[in-house]
Order: structure tokens, then sequence, then C-alpha cells
């Protein structure tokens, strides 16, 4: 209410400020960026976190010059030290190389969850918020059911019957959250349409196909984005608990579910082999959130 | 409110139908068959016979077209019978009602500490003055749910069972067998509803008619427990109604993790060999759970908020 | 002692902390209130009115910090009183009444329970006794069956019901200060007047003072026994209400008071907007609608009306050129009405005959027709403008939607347009989130006329608006009718506003049109009972009795 109070109306109907010529806008624009990065470190690290993973999954030679496939016998079960920095496991293979090299399946299995989610949920709930009527009420019931169902006993049957492997997981896994993505579509497909612009278009003449294409949708997409981000994290953390059931990879791949499962059998003489590949997942995990948080605060404001 | 409980027992019926549904779409027309799969599991130790292969396809019925599996299947589930596990040759029920009570205490243990653990950490971190305090508890849900639920059990059993001794790293025995699991099961739960919680009490907050009661004179505890927490609650509840659900799947996970028996340890061995109608049995229980986790929910939420009249829709505030 | 005033409050600086740094919101404000009298405290939005009710209560919200200057409550200091002192105060030395009654009390607590509260805190009555007196306070808030009342819930009670039930709440400690931010802004006129002649004579009855914190200057003419005029985070003029009244010594009071349309009603200097003649006899009206009726489905609860009717039987016309206004309550079903014509939302019944042609059911070309020829405006520009486009986007998006020109042309046109609705051509790459309120009104205005249409609804176009940017987008709508011959129908719930743009004015109540006219007619010989209520709840009535009254043309 105070917030409001403070929008200054000025009497001139003339602008305020002359209008910023185009460079000094963008150097603007430039210094609040920088100014809104700086004063949240965490998120500055998310990003770090996410871009490390992304080129670990691309070019994990990068970051290590060892095989993650390949154990040097002697150096089995050696703790983690500056020359083994995560340790070794029961074979003597580097676990930071394997932890390295996972991310290319992890984060594989992640991008087809989410994709699968993100496209099949939020054509649901567009066409089910914009369509209207029996449309809506077909496809929404649809989610009801896929809703009631826990998305770990959905994945779990979807892996029944499609069987083992890194990508059936990765779909099974995005299917479980495609009603989730239905609902907020359609809700903010549904918020949008209420909009005044969007009324204001339709009685300026605009067709349906442009005020979906220009209005709701671009206007709408915001929290589904943020829901996608959120899901990047949900769908690391159910691929993994697949994996670690022992869905995902066939042993000698390194993914990081397998790993954390295969570092159990030593939880008690060599502590890091779930540990480490298990902090991994979670940094991960809360990197994404944290940008999701971040880009959730952006969108509200922008709103 | 009898016709209220009536429609939405109906409403209960048609979902927990669809659901079925749903996972027989699944499991039984996408391509393989759970005869064939496990004569390919034998495969190594001896040549199936074609006909003896045949002849269990009929047994099971997956000899016939899909439609007439599906009305036969359909019958005997709302008689009660999802037929009988390919691989012990068990009836599903009889399965899943020994499985049943083991997991039925870790879920009800897990969802009593995640209510506990959720609220209290949600009600302390937006209390305080200090900026930097409330922070730092704000952030606990967040890492509370980023971290995975069995690298949580593993990290626990490595700690409290192997290095300190002070509980059972495996099995079903008694209560103190059942904290380090429930713990497991319950941070998931409780930190998503801490969050849920926090942010909607400090959305509370700054509704104007906190202010009416901070203007009567009203201290900062009344405020929070008197006016805030229970109009901050009902979008908590919503969230906690659909993660029951969750919490019964999560024990797949921590089943496994702490080597007990129960409904997810089941699934994990009914999915390991494509047992289909033990796969099947295990979905629509979670199905059950959920929508009577819903149904408790809306007839809790009118005790809450008197702007919601039961026997009519929640949508529809009267 | 008793030449000591009640409320004194000297220098008092306030800031908000918002991301990109400290903003003053009061910058020496000085204000004293003496005991049982009443002061206005008038100015418009971003003028600071409502942090000095908050400063006075201590309930500044968490990003405000007062910076310097003092508060004096009955010559105790509250600046810098500790939270736990501050609650001894509150509610017992000061009441606030707020500002939307709608969701000021906490929805899941019975009224009386809230009541009862004040009485509880302040160990002023045991629980039993708080609420017997919670009922005696509802009684003399003015709530009719107040025992019943008490055990009700927020959302039972109508808006002027709950306002009620937040003053029981601010008298109930027996405070010697009320402060009553905007108490009213958010209730219908008719409502309006009726709780703030109770709540004036409540605080004289207590002896209580009063700070009625406002943006409408005809109300604190009608109210306070002095006035105070903030702008810009200070008190620019105050003293004795008619004195100000009669000679403001300041410009931005004089400003204030010209702008201020019941004000300008009342003194019969309205500045008639330029209108052109009244349509010669014989000329088809641009719209005519006959028995209209919008009938909206209920959802279906036990027994009961499955649907409920917004517009009823509606005849209305307007002719080429004219402004016909509808005036109405809210909830009257005036804005129903005006979508109904623009084919917005489908009528049950009736029909509607736009420039000679039916288009009730209109469908595909004949539609479109109808939508190139008639524009909407919007209450709120906040809503109503995407605030992902440009404003060139958004005046162009009507041309674009009929492939009127290439992109140059329509870029031509947008400069064109924002020229006459009088908003420099540096405005066209801007997004409606860096424009002013009214500002952004007029871009919505640029896009209505993009298509040169014959008819523009506008919706409450100026409702949301200080007075004075309203009194200059009256203006402007004004002078683009006598430039170009477009009709308005003109919605609004404010009859001071509408006198100054109409030709023709039809009120409307639950949903049916109970009287039109001219506007002299309207405003100088309304036959019926609730026009006529309508134009004494205007206020500003007792400062300066109606013009028109005084000197019937």
């Amino acid at each position: 209410m105070s917030l409001l109070d403070l929008t200054v109306e000025p009497v001139d109907p003339s602008l305020a400020q002359p209008e910023p010529d185009v460079p000094a806008a963008r150097w603007y624009r430039q210094r609040r960026l920088a100014r809104f990065f700086s004063r949240r470190p965490g998120l500055v690290l998310s990003v770090l976190v996410v871009v490390l993973v992304v080129l670990a999954a691309f070019r994990p030679s990068l970051f290590t010059a060892r095989d993650p496939l390949l154990g040097i016998p002697a150096d089995r079960f050696a703790p983690p030290g500056p020359h083994h920095w995560f340790g070794t496991d029961e074979l003597g293979r580097d676990l930071f190389t394997r932890v390295v090299y996972g991310a290319e399946l992890s984060l594989k299995a992640t991008l087809i969850a989410v994709a699968v989610a993100f496209v099949v949920g939020g054509a649901i709930g567009l066409t089910a918020g914009f369509v209207g009527r029996w449309v809506e009420e077909g496809l929404m019931r649809l989610v009801d059911v896929l809703l009631a169902i826990p998305a770990l006993f959905l994945s779990l049957a979807l892996v029944t019957a499609l069987g083992y492997g890194t990508v059936k997981v990765a779909v099974a896994v995005g299917v479980a959250s495609v009603a989730v993505f239905a609902r907020i579509m359609r809700a903010d497909v549904l918020r949008v349409r209420t909009m005044a612009y969007v009324e204001a278009a339709r009685s300026s003449g605009c067709r349906w196909y442009s005020i979906l294409l220009r209005h709701v949708l671009p206007n709408a997409i915001g929290p589904v984005m943020v829901l996608a981000t959120l899901d990047f994290g949900t769908a690391i953390l159910a691929v993994s608990s697949l994996s670690f059931l022992g869905y995902g990879a066939a042993p000698p791949a390194p993914e990081w579910g397998t790993l954390i499962s295969s570092g159990r059998n030593y939880l008690a003489n060599a502590w890091w082999l779930s540990t480490l590949p298990g902090l991994a997942v979670a940094v991960t995990v809360l990197a994404t959130n944290r940008i999701a948080r971040a880009l959730d605060g952006e969108w509200a404001k922008q709103r | 409110m009898r016709r209220y409980l009536l429609r939405r027992l109906g409403q209960a019926v048609a979902v927990l139908w669809a659901a079925y549904t749903a996972t027989f779409l699944i499991l039984d027309a996408l391509p393989g068959d759970p005869v064939s799969a496990m004569a390919g599991a034998g495969l190594d130790q001896a040549p199936v016979d074609p006909t003896q292969l045949a002849a269990l396809k009929k047994e099971y019925g997956f000899d016939k077209p899909l439609i007439l599996q599906y009305v036969e299947y359909l019958g005997r589930a709302v008689r009660g019978d999802f037929g009988n596990s390919v691989a012990t040759g068990r009836p599903v029920t009889a399965t899943i009602a020994e499985a049943l009570p083991q997991t039925l205490a870790l879920t009800a243990a897990a969802a009593v500490l995640a209510v506990l653990f959720g609220t209290g950490l949600a009600v302390l971190a937006t209390y305080p003055r200090h900026r930097f305090l409330r922070q730092l508890l704000m952030s606990l849900p967040g890492l509370g749910v980023s971290l995975p639920t069995f690298w949580i059990g593993l990290m626990l059993v490595q700690l409290l069972s192997f290095r300190v001794h002070l509980f059972p790293a495996f099995g079903n025995d008694g209560l103190r067998g059942l904290v380090l699991p429930a713990v497991t099961l319950a941070v998931p739960t409780g930190a998503q509803l801490a969050q849920v919680l926090a942010k909607s009490l400090s959305t509370t907050l700054d509704e104007p008619y906190i202010q009416t009661a901070r203007a009567k004179g009203a201290g900062p505890l009344r405020v929070h427990i008197g006016h805030a927490l229970r109009n901050a609650g009902l979008p908590a509840l919503t969230m906690l109604g659909l993660v029951v659900g969750n919490l019964l799947a999560g024990s797949v996970v921590v089943e496994s993790v702490f080597s007990r028996n129960g409904i997810g340890r089941a699934t994990v061995g009914a999915v390991t060999v494509q047992d289909i109608p033990v796969v099947q049995g295990v979905v629509v229980l979670g199905a059950t759970a959920f929508i009577l986790a819903n149904l408790v929910v809306d007839l809790i939420y009118p005790l809450l908020d008197p702007r919601i009249v039961v026997a009519t829709d929640r949508r529809t505030p009267a | 002692m008793s030449d000591q005033p009640l409320l004194a409050i000297e220098g008092l600086r306030v800031s908000y902390h918002i991301r990109s740094g400290l903003v003053p919101a009061l910058d020496g404000a000085d204000l004293t209130v003496h005991r049982g009298e009443v002061v206005a405290l008038v100015g418009e939005s971003g003028s600071g009115k409502s942090t000095v009710a908050h400063a006075i209560v201590g309930l500044l919200p968490a990003n405000g910090q007062v910076e310097g200057g003092t508060i004096r409550l009955a010559g105790q200091q509250l600046t810098g009183l500790s939270e736990r002192r501050l609650r001894g105060i509150r509610g017992v030395k000061v009441g606030l009444v707020p500002q939307d009654p709608t969701v000021s009390l906490n929805p899941v607590k019975r009224v009386g329970e809230q009541v009862a509260e004040v009485l509880r805190l302040h160990g002023l009555a045991d629980r039993r006794k708080a609420a017997l007196d919670a009922v005696d306070l509802l009684d003399a808030a003015g709530l009719p069956q107040p025992a019943t009342r008490a055990r009700q819930y927020p959302h039972e009670l109508s808006g002027g019901m709950r306002q009620r039930a937040l003053i029981a709440i601010a008298i109930a400690g027996r405070p010697k200060l009320i402060v009553a931010d905007e108490p009213t802004s958010s209730l219908d006129v008719t409502v309006q007047r009726v709780i703030l002649d109770h709540l004036e004579s409540l605080t004289r009855q207590l002896g209580t003072a009063l700070l009625l914190v406002t943006h409408d200057l005809a109300v604190a003419a009608d109210r306070a026994g002095r006035i105070a005029v903030m702008s810009r985070g200070r008190i620019v003029e105050a003293g004795p209400a008619a004195e100000l009244l009669s000679h403001p010594s300041t410009a931005y009071t004089r400003r204030l008071l010209a702008s201020a349309p019941s004000l300008a009603l009342r003194r019969g200097t309205a500045t008639a907007a330029p209108r052109r003649e009244p349509a010669s006899a014989g000329e088809r009206p641009l719209v005519s609608v006959s028995g209209l009726v919008k009938e909206f489905p209920l959802p279906r609860v036990g027994a009961g009306p499955h649907s409920v009717r917004a517009v009823d039987s509606v005849d209305l016309s307007i002719d080429r050129g004219q402004t016909l206004a509808l005036v109405g309550e809210s909830g009257s079903g005036k804005s129903t009405t005006g979508r109904l014509i623009l084919r917005l939302t489908t009528p049950t019944a009736g029909t509607i005959v736009f420039n000679g042609a039916e288009v009730t059911h209109a469908k595909g070309a004949a539609l479109r027709t109808l939508r190139r020829r008639a524009q909407m405006i919007y209450q709120n520009p906040y809503a109503s403008l995407d605030p992902r486009f440009s404003v060139a986007e958004i005046i162009t998006e009507p041309l674009r939607a009929f492939r009127d020109g290439d992109r140059a042309s329509r870029r031509h046109r947008a400069r064109e347009l924002l020229d006459r609705v009088a908003l420099p051509a540096s405005t066209l790459h801007r997004r409606p989130a860096e424009l002013s309120g009214g500002q952004r009104q007029r871009v919505a205005i640029a896009r209505t006329l993009a298509l040169s249409p014959d008819l523009v609804v506008c919706d409450e176009p100026v409702s949301a608006l200080d007075v004075s940017v309203q009194a200059q987008v009256l203006e402007l709508l004004a002078q683009l009718q006598a430039d170009s011959d477009v009709a308005y129908l003109f919605i609004s719930h404010d009859l001071a506003v509408v006198q100054q743009i109409a030709h023709r004015v039809a009120v409307m109540r639950a949903g049916r049109v109970v009287e039109v006219g001219t506007t002299a007619d309207i405003f100088q010989r309304a036959t019926h009972p609730y026009t006529r209520d309508l134009l004494a709840a205007i206020p500003g009535g007792r400062a300066l009795p109606l013009a028109v009254e005084r000197n019937p043309a």
C-alpha cells in the first residue's frame, strides 16, 4: 500500500526524464545487472556450478585426464587426497573422474525428462486454458488422474513397461511431471486470459491466434519456465533415485545415482564412495533451485 | 453433508478407475508381456518350450485381445482381485496386505515428523527480528529439498549406525529400527512443507488484517500464532494432501536403503522381474492413498476456513 | 495543559529502503491535532499522507524508517519508543480505521471476537464481558443486529458493514485519537456518505479527535474543521477548512481545488469541456440498444437461482459525436452493458444496432467491422497494456490486426497518435512499466484512436488516476471528441466527473436503467429517488451546496 504510494505521478504530462540514448541505456542495463549479481553471491556461485556441470557433461576431459573406466588395482580404496580428489573405488578407479564423466549421463537424462514434461505438459495446459469448454474438462480430468498416482510409482510403472536404461528412465521421470506442468500452464493461461490487455487486443480486432501467440503465451510462459528450472532439480533427484534402485545405466558406466548406489556396500570402510557423488548431486540441485528462485523473483517483479 | 460425501466418494471411484485404466494402458498395452520376459530371464538355464509358453500366456490371459483382457481385469479388480503375482504366484492383494503394515508405520511416523519439523521450522524462520537468523533458518528447507533421499539415508546410516552405533542400519526391528528410515523419509516432505508454509506465512504477515491486529496493540507472538498461522496454514494443508502419496512412494527408496520389508521393497522386486500385476496393485494403492488424503484435507478445510462451506466446491467460496 | 495539542508532529522525516536505495516519503512534515477536533490530511498518491498515518501508530512497513522529527501524543513522545511500549498505545491511545475494509478483518475469526480482542489485549474486560461489550461496540458503530453480526465471519458482511466493524475496533479502547486512512475510498458513494456521517457523529459523541486521511478534497471540506494539504512529503498548507477552501494560499492547493470535480460541480465552475452541439433531430443514432439482457450462470448451490441478471432489459441510444454517461454503483451492470455493446460478451436477449446494422449476433466480417469501428478504454491503465510491449507496439496493434498500412506508415501513425494525446515521441520505445498512470491512460487512448473509431466505450477511464491527472485526461477526451466526432459511452460511478463530459446521462441500478436524460436534466430535475440519492452523496455538499441547486438555470 505504501509502496504504491511511492509511485509519484508527475503532474506535467510530458515525461519527467528525457529519453536516454541507446548506448547509455545499454550501459545502464549492464550496470543494473552487475549490481543485481554482486548483491547475490549465492546466485553467482549457482550459475558457476551449473556452467561447470554443463562443461563436464560435454567436455569431461577439461577437468580430468584420467579414464573413468580404468582402475589401478594398487590404488584401491585410496581416501580423498591431493592425488585422488574424491578418492578411489574398489577397482582403483578415480572417483572424481567418474563423477565428472557421470555428469554426461545424468545431465542428458535430466534434460530429456524436463523436455518431456515441459513440451507435453505445456501443450496440454495451453490447449486446456485457451480452448476451454469440454476440451479443458477432458484434458484436466486426465491430468487429475496422472496427479493422483504418486510420481515415483508412475515412473516405476513406466520403467516396468519400457525397460531399463538412462533414456527410458528419463522419459519415465518426465511423464511423471507432465501433470504439474499442465496445471501451472493452464492456470497462467487462464490468469493472462482475463487480463484487460487481452480483452483490449480482442476489442481492437486481433484474431485469436495472434492473441495467443503475441499476448497469452509470452505472458503466461514465465511461471512455467520457473517451474522448468525447478523441475530440473526434481528430475536430477528422480533420475538418480531410479538409477540408485538399479534401473538406470548399466554398471560400468558412471552415472551419479549408480555411483552412490555402488558405494553403499563400502559405507563402513570407504565413506567417500557414496558421500561425494551424493554431494555432487545435492550441489547441482541446490544451484538450479537457487536460479529458479531468482527467476521467480524476476518474473514476479515484471508482472 | 451426506450427499457431499457420496459425491466425493463417487469422484474417488472415478479417479481410481481412471488410474487403473492408465496403469493398464502403460503396463499391458505396451509391447512385451511378463510371461515372455520371465521366459527370457530364464534363457541361460534352459530353452523354453514354445507350447509351454503359449500355455502360460493362456493361463494369464495374455493371448486374448487387449480390450477383453482389460474388461476381464477390471471386473476382477472391482471385486478386489488384482490377479496373482507372476513371480511368486501368490495373490497380489495378499502380497500387499502383508507388506502394508510395515510401510504404514514408516509413512505415518514420517508424516508426523514432517508436519512437526515443517511447521516448527516455518514458524521459526518467519518469527525472529534478526534478518540474518531469519535468512539462515529460511535456507534450511531449500537445502532439505535438494538432497537425494537415499543419500540422506546412507549418510545417517554411516554416522549413526556405523560410527556411533546408535541405531540399527538395517531391518524392521522395533521402534529403534524405525527412527532412521522415518527421519530419512520425513526430510524432503518436511522441507517442502516448511517452504510452502514459510512463504505463505510471510505473505500473510503483509495482509492488511495483520496491520489491523497490530493496530489493536497485539504483540508479535499473538499476531504470528493467533492471526497469521491459521490463514497461512491453508495452502500448506493443500500441499500436504498432495504429498501424502509421495510419502508412500518414497518408501520404495527408503526401504531399499535400510533393507526393510514393506510395500517399497515389494515394488522394487516386482519392477525388476516385470511382475505386472503387483506393480498395478501398488499403483492403485498409491492412487487410493492420494485420494483418501485429499478427501480428509477437504473435510478439514471448512474447519479452518469459514469461507468454505462443505457441500460446495472448494473453488467457489460461498 | 489544555492548550497543548493532542497530537503534534514536527519535522517528521521517513524514508523507505528499496532496491535502488533510500526513497524519502516524508520530508519534514508538521501537523497538529487538538482534542476532539476533526483534521483532514489531503494529498494525491505519493504525497506521503498514508505514511503519516502509519507513522503515528508506529506501523510503518518493514522497509520504512523514521529518520528524524518527533511525534507527540498527549505530550508523550512516540518516535523512538520500544515496540513493547508502542503496543500499550495502539488501540487505547490511538485507534486506526484502515483503508480497505474488505481485506482488513481476519477472514477466519468471528467479527465479535475481533472487536473483543482489543478489550482483552489491554485488560479492559474479561472474556465474557469483552464478548458482551463487543456487541455494544458494534451497535455503537451502527451495525444493525449487532448480536447476530458478532457471531458471523467477515465474508458474510458487506463492505460497509465491515467498515463499521473496523470502526468498532478503533473505538473499543476509547482512544483519544482515531486515524482513519482513506476509510471509505473503496466503498460506493452512497455507503461512503453514511459511514462518514456515522464516524463523525460517533467521534463527536465520544470526544475523540479524528485525523481523516483522504485524497478527496471535497470529503475533507465536508468533514473537517481544519485541513492540511500534503504534497511530496510535506504539508504545504494547513488551516481552518472554510478559509483554506475560499482563500487557498499556495498554488498547489489552488490547483487541487480547481481539479476536484465534485467541488467544481458544487461551485458551478465545472469547466465544461468543448462540447459539440446535440445531434439534429432525425439523424439516426450511432448505437441503439433495446431490451438488452445478460444473465450469468451461478455456481449451483443447492436450491436458489441458477443465474443472475446483471443487465435487465436495458434500452439506450448513443448519437454520433456525443457522450452518453452510464452511471451506477458497483454491481449495477454498467460495465457489462458496455462490454455487451462491443460484443465482448454475448447478450442473453435484446438487440444491438450499430451504425444501422444489427450486430447482436454478428460473426466473421460483420463482427470485424464492429471491432474496427468501436473501441474500448479500461479503468486500470496498469492492466490494459501488455507489459511486454513497447508503446509503439501497443498503439499500432489495431493497425496490425487490420493489416492497415506497412511498418513504416504504422510507425508514422504511432508518432502522430502520441502527439494527439500529448505525449512526446520519445515515449514510443518505452514500456508501460516506465510510465505513470496518467501517461499509460494516454497510451490506451492513443490505441483506441488508431483506427479512427465511431464509438469508444470508456470504462471508468479516470477513476484510477489522481484528481489533477483526471482533469487532464477528461479534457483530452473532450478535445478528441471535438476534433474527430467520436461518440463515447462513458461508464462511471462518479457523477461529478460525468457532469464535466457527458451530453446525456443514464443512471443504472441493479441491472436496470432507472433514469435517462440530458446532463442538465439529471443534475437539476432528477425525478428518480435513486438519482437524487446519488446526487446528494457527491461530497462537498456541506462546504458548498450544489451550485445548480442554488441558481437553477
